[in-house]
């Protein structure tokens, strides 16, 4: 077990729901208590949605998995009300190194320009993450978390879902309107209703050793291609929290888990990669293999998949957890206004279309790095180390070599949400419609302010100043919108010095004080973005005009016909 | 199409091919390998167009 971390146990609480003569119903049911399940519930709590989340186990996770969080999910937790302490309490870096045998082949900035508020990795062990994660849904009173509550049987209808639970107890049954299934790779609820995952496995097997230890190396990612330590195989260093380093060593298919998870077998690699004179002692040892594989749907009717329950990858890249929050983040406002009675059901349809193909992306990505790292044949091996080789003095190999593409959001170009582009609008840069919006340093009045900071949670207009004053009827069109049955709030950027620009009411004023808004966004004056509540780009203009705004939202919405609106129960 | 040239484009042939088979000199077939692949690499960069380089890659694979 961890030298530097206790275990928590959370207490089982017998709910009144256990005594009531009929199951009782609620709006949500997580199931899941995991970074994903609890992000989902974070984010309901913040619509106003109760939801009772069921974990089998009385803790966080056992030993550490994921340790990379990404700026995304770091701008995500921010809007959850927890980026601060995951930053706090981990170690962020930006650069990663990449070796072959004994060289430094080259090194990458994932993050190379100034004015974010995130780098581009946070790296913590699962459970201090978990931790931080359970501390904040327990905050949002409006959360119910049942522990030791394992869900043993699931039944879909038309009109809800019921699901039998087992506690210390004795069982209970349970109803609700919509169920988030974040139970996992192995998701008991996904095999309970006879759903697959399907795909890919990889033979290869990996060792990871989380190690105590002191040492000087910076806060990078380093990637070892056939090192003089540990021949023909690959090794990765990530430094954690405490002192923690995390080593993990590929072991080929033939090794045998059990065998080289002893000390005996351990501790002598760790030696051969740190020297003989440094001290160090283990934290936590497993050996694992991994697939890559989905679920063809991850909606279900009323049953919803998010995370590895939905899609599983390689951990080279991060795209693990990373895009598990990245589903919550996409999904909870649209149940939230499927819940409200303010959009169709079908909305909940485009969560399906929209994290199948950023599943997909992810499992391409991470296929391709495990492709490299593992070569299948002696010629796959060829290529990849004449591809290293190239790379010690060709700029164009480095490009080639795929040591893990690291977690970046999906930019969501294809959805049906989006408006288009006038043809007229010519917008340059990366924030076309299903972009995730960048962030850039702001200043509101003597405070300093994070764009992203002021987005999300509901639809955002974000204004460009377009002159030294509104007039009406803009300033009128403008403060409408916030008033509408989807509001739209106003944020108005003007360029640095002219902060003191009369906002016209209920519309919030930031200064652009290194110019990084107007250069990510193309933001020539009058220009506007609509961002939905994850953050995502859905429609620009390079002027404002209420009457379009709607549409783009009835568009993002699924609301663009009144037939479609089916006020759900 | 892809754009990849088939007929004759190179301006000494038998230059170029006594320069091919000379790069493998004296190498063992491992080591062979290796330089191919980078050869490989090397002039898939210098094209750059992955249209012209599948097509190269079908016409290289077609009969194997």
């Amino acid at each position: 077990m961890p030298e530097t971390y206790t275990q928590p146990r959370f207490a089982y609480v017998r709910s009144p729901d256990q005594s009531a003569a009929t199951p009782v119903r609620h709006s949500v049911i997580v199931v899941g208590a995991g970074p994903v399940g609890l992000a989902a519930a974070m984010d309901l709590a913040l619509h106003g949605i109760p939801a009772v989340v069921l974990d089998d186990d009385d803790t966080v996770s056992v030993g550490s998995r994921a340790i990379c969080y990404a700026k995304r999910t770091l701008e995500i937790l921010d809007r959850l009300g927890c980026g601060q302490p995951v930053c706090d309490r981990g170690v962020s870096w930006n650069v990663g190194k990449v070796f072959f045998q004994d060289r430094l082949v080259y090194s990458f900035n994932l993050l190379p320009e100034e004015g974010h508020r995130r780098p581009a990795f946070v790296n913590l062990q699962q459970y201090h993450f978990e931790d931080i994660l359970v501390a904040r849904a327990r905050e949002l009173a409006v959360i119910d978390l049942r522990w030791r509550s394992k869900v043993v049987d699931v039944k879909r209808h038309a009109d809800r879902v019921e699901l039998q639970i087992h506690t210390p107890d004795g069982g209970y049954a349970l109803a609700c309107d919509w169920l988030i299934v974040a139970d996992g790779a192995r998701s008991p609820v996904r095999h309970a209703l006879g759903l697959e995952s399907k795909g890919q496995v990889f033979r290869d097997h990996f060792l990871i050793a989380d190690v105590i230890m002191k040492a000087e190396f910076p806060a990078e990612r380093w990637f070892w291609f056939d090192p003089p330590f540990h021949r023909n195989q690959s090794t990765l260093l990530h430094r954690q929290a405490d002192n923690v380093w995390r080593i993990d060593f590929q072991l080929g298919r033939d090794a045998d888990p059990e065998e080289e998870k002893k000390p005996e077998r351990v501790i002598p690699r760790i030696r051969a990669m740190l020297g003989d004179d440094r001290p160090f002692e283990l934290e936590w040892v497993s050996v694992y293999t991994f697939q890559c594989r989905r679920m063809e749907r991850f909606r279900h009717g009323r049953v919803i998949f998010a995370g590895d329950a939905a899609h599983q990858v390689s951990p080279f890249g991060a795209r693990g957890a990373n895009s598990g929050i990245q589903d919550t983040d996409n999904l909870v406002w649209k149940l939230a206004l499927v819940l409200a009675g303010r959009a169709p059901e079908q909305l909940l349809d485009t969560y399906d279309a929209e994290r199948v193909r950023a599943a997909d992306e992810n499992l391409l990505n991470s296929t391709r790095s495990t492709d490299f790292i593992t070569p299948k044949t002696p010629m796959d091996r060829v290529f990849r180390d004449a591809t290293l080789e190239l790379a010690h003095t060709h700029p164009f190999a480095r490009r080639l070599v795929n040591s893990g593409r690291l977690s970046v959001p999906a930019t969501l170009r294809t959805s049906a949400l989006n408006t288009a582009d006038a043809p007229t609008a010519r917008f340059t840069g990366p924030m076309i419609p299903g972009a995730p919006a960048a962030d850039a340093p702001l200043r509101s009045g003597e405070k300093d302010a994070w764009l992203l900071d002021g987005l999300g949670g509901g639809f955002d207009l974000l204004l460009f100043a377009p002159g030294d004053n509104f007039v009406a009827p803009d300033a009128a069109d403008l403060a409408a919108l916030g008033r509408d049955s989807i509001p739209v709030r106003v944020t108005i950027v003007v360029p640095h010095g002219r902060g003191a620009l009369r906002a016209p009411a209920g519309c919030r004023v930031f200064e652009d004080v290194a110019g990084f808004a107007e250069k990510r966004y193309d933001g020539r004056p009058g220009s506007v973005y609509l961002l939905r509540p994850d953050q995502h780009v859905c429609a620009r203009w390079r002027r404002f005009d209420a009457a379009a705004v709607r549409r783009a939202v009835r568009r993002a919405t699924c609301t663009d016909s009144a037939d479609d609106v089916r006020v759900a129960a | 199409m892809s754009g990849l040239i088939t007929e004759p484009n190179l301006g000494a042939p038998d230059d170029f091919y006594e320069a091919l088979i000379a790069m493998h000199q004296g190498l063992d077939e491992a080591r062979s390998a290796k330089v191919n692949a980078k050869l490989i690499l090397l002039l898939a960069n210098h094209v750059g167009d992955l249209g012209v380089l599948r097509e190269a890659m079908r016409l290289a694979r077609e009969g194997a």
